[in-house]
């Protein structure tokens, strides 16, 4: 086991104020560095172990169900035309047009100047429109260009926010810079729910990934969320992993519950299965719930809705009778 | 001194050009022709199936994608690789079809034979089918041959070489990729088969062998929406078993060839049937313009 002890109850006082932890960078830092080390090696055997659950029949059903009542269903791509957002956004009302018990995806991802063509295909579908804000993928701009990118996108419609934290300020060590942006960004936000980027790929270490997910949680992100997928290596099982322990320990010690989502990287229904599996082990069935985990993928949709064909018609299903996107 | 320890070797299956166990970690026992142990072999499941179906289809592009020139070389190769394995191929055909010697090497020269045969139909089988037809307006019109896509195929179950030979070669040489069922009793010469086509240039994934029933594999595969043709030639002689494979692959209307009431004598002229059954026809008009 990997557990975090909940940084001592003096440090967070009992309410959710951080505001003695952020006061300085340099007391900000000294409170990061002072959460427990990530055992690598125990790490990953843990991630690796709860991959091996072996789930069928019924909770196969299940699981296949709410994977894709989870999914982000994303495209971040510089030739993305409204005609190809209207397309996905039809697709995550009705994954399946086949089958109409098939529930619908969580939310559409998309650039900030597409959300207008999503929320118009949407409507009042109960499918929300996330946008990237922030000089996404790398962060490198300016605050006010980003927080003028957020404003844009939420004034388009944006119900969600997924935006990017300045990597290359974080592996200085300007913790507060960091924590201030997001702080900014989310009261641009306004209404919007905020997703807090790390791309842990250039995290390089465990303990960063444990500290970021600390420092978003603070700032007051709505949910963290491991990459852009514009990065190898994007979402793994351990990062995930570790992101959930964070947020279980920081439900325990301020009682206020933060969603995660890894994007990027998981392709198969097999994988999400793995990632619902170590929800439920690490965070616990709270987190079980499209409101408070979320997987950020195009592709896996495809998957997941083969494999629930597989388990409803009993015969192996094809790429062919799926839309491609 | 010790006598030395014999080192036995392990049957797998052959699935995009690796050599895994079965899934299911199941093997069951071959006999030789009197009946004696021979060896274990893998006994693949519906999820080797699957596995299988999606390796053949991955490797489709890239092999219909080859010029018919490029895939007859690599039959061809196929035919050398095994020229060079033959005391393997004839000891092989002895145990498991309780063949004599001779016999042994006439089948394995046919089987050889076979290979190069249709490796030269590759680039010929388009002039033959295809070309243009005449037409009524001011159209030139136009036909090719191209392959089905995933060929599902039941081989043989009496002839485990010639007979395997003989139902995979023609499928493969006009741009298919195969999944195939060997002989439930006799899969030692396909495992052989196996390890030829791995060391002659054929891309992995182009041919998947599984051993076992086919009870256990063909329904999956006759059923799977991503295979676009079944040729159920080792089902020869149980109609009931082929009628149930044909109403599970009507779902996706997948072609089938359907299975002869005996096996066929593959010492006999193939024709090309074997061929132009998995190829779809694409007409193109063109306007002349004139």
């Amino acid at each position: 086991m990997t557990s975090t002890a909940a940084p001592s109850p003096t440090t967070i006082a009992g309410s959710t104020s951080f505001d003695d932890i952020t006061a300085s960078n340099a007391s900000l830092r000294r409170f990061l560095h002072g959460l427990p080390g990530v055992d690598q090696v125990g790490a990953e055997a843990r991630a690796a172990s709860l991959g091996t659950r072996s789930i069928k029949t019924t909770a196969k059903a299940y699981a296949l169900d709410l994977a894709i009542r989870m999914v982000d269903l994303t495209t971040l791509e510089g030739q993305d035309t409204p005609g190809k957002v209207r397309a996905l956004a039809s697709k995550a009302m009705r994954p399946d047009p086949a089958d109409l018990s098939c529930p619908q995806v969580a939310a559409v991802c998309v650039y900030p100047d597409m959300v207008g063509v999503a929320k118009e295909t949407l409507g009042s579908s109960g499918v929300n429109v996330a946008a990237v804000a922030t000089a996404f993928p790398s962060g490198r701009a300016a605050l006010d260009i980003k927080l003028a990118d957020t404003r844009d996108a939420v004034e388009a419609g944006a119900d969600e926010i997924d935006m990017v934290i300045d990597r290359g300020a974080f592996l200085a060590g300007n913790y507060l810079q960091v924590f201030e942006e997001i702080v900014a960004v989310r009261e641009a936000c306004g209404d919007a729910h905020l997703k807090v980027i790390f791309e842990t790929g250039e995290l390089q270490t465990y303990d960063n990934v444990r500290r970021v997910s600390w420092l978003a949680m603070m700032a007051g992100g709505h949910f963290i969320k491991t990459s852009t997928g514009k990065v190898q290596p994007a979402a793994t099982l351990p990062v995930t992993m570790i992101m959930l322990e964070a947020v279980r320990d920081f439900r325990e010690a301020t009682g206020q519950m933060i969603g995660v989502k890894p994007a990027g990287g998981i392709r198969t229904a097999k994988d999400a299965i793995k990632y619902l599996v170590t929800v439920n082990e690490v965070a616990g069935p709270d987190w079980l719930d499209p409101d408070w985990f979320r997987f950020g993928a195009s592709t896996l949709l495809n998957d997941l809705l083969m494999q629930r064909t597989k388990m409803t018609t009993g015969r192996y299903s094809g790429p062919d009778y799926f839309t491609l996107d | 001194m010790n006598a030395r320890i014999d080192v036995r070797k392990t049957y797998k299956l052959y699935i995009g050009g690796a050599f895994p166990r079965s899934e299911s970690g199941y093997s069951y026992v071959v006999n030789d022709a009197k009946g004696k142990f021979m060896a274990n072999a893998a006994l693949a499941s519906r999820k080797d199936a699957r596995d299988a179906v999606q390796a053949a289809r991955k490797a489709f592009p890239g092999w219909s994608g080859r010029t018919a020139y490029n895939r007859a070389q690599i039959v061809y190769r196929i035919a050398e690789v095994m020229e060079d394995r033959r005391p393997q191929f004839v000891d092989a055909l002895q145990k498991s079809e309780g063949l004599t010697a001779a016999r042994a090497e006439k089948v394995l020269d046919a089987a050889i034979d076979r290979l190069v045969w249709y490796a030269g139909w590759a680039d010929k089988i388009t002039q033959v089918v295809g070309g243009a037809n005449p037409v009524a307006g001011p159209y030139f019109n136009l036909s090719t041959p191209e392959p089905t896509g995933v060929v599902a195929i039941v081989a043989p179950q009496e002839s485990s070489l010639l007979g395997l030979v003989s139902v995979l070669a023609p499928v493969i040489v006009t741009g298919n990729t195969v999944v195939v069922t060997t002989s439930h009793e006799r899969p030692l010469p396909a495992v052989t088969f196996a390890e030829v086509l791995a060391t002659s240039d054929v891309p992995g994934g182009v041919v998947n062998i599984l051993t076992g029933t086919p009870a256990s594999t063909a329904p999956w595969l006759a059923s799977h929406m991503d295979v676009n043709a079944l040729d159920l030639t080792g089902v020869a002689g149980d109609a009931e078993t082929a009628a149930s494979l044909e109403e599970a692959a009507a779902e996706n209307l997948k072609r089938v060839r359907r299975a002869p009431a005996a096996e066929p004598d593959w010492t006999l002229d193939p024709g090309t049937d074997r061929m132009t059954q998995f190829l779809e026809t694409k007409t193109v008009w063109h306007p002349i313009g004139l």
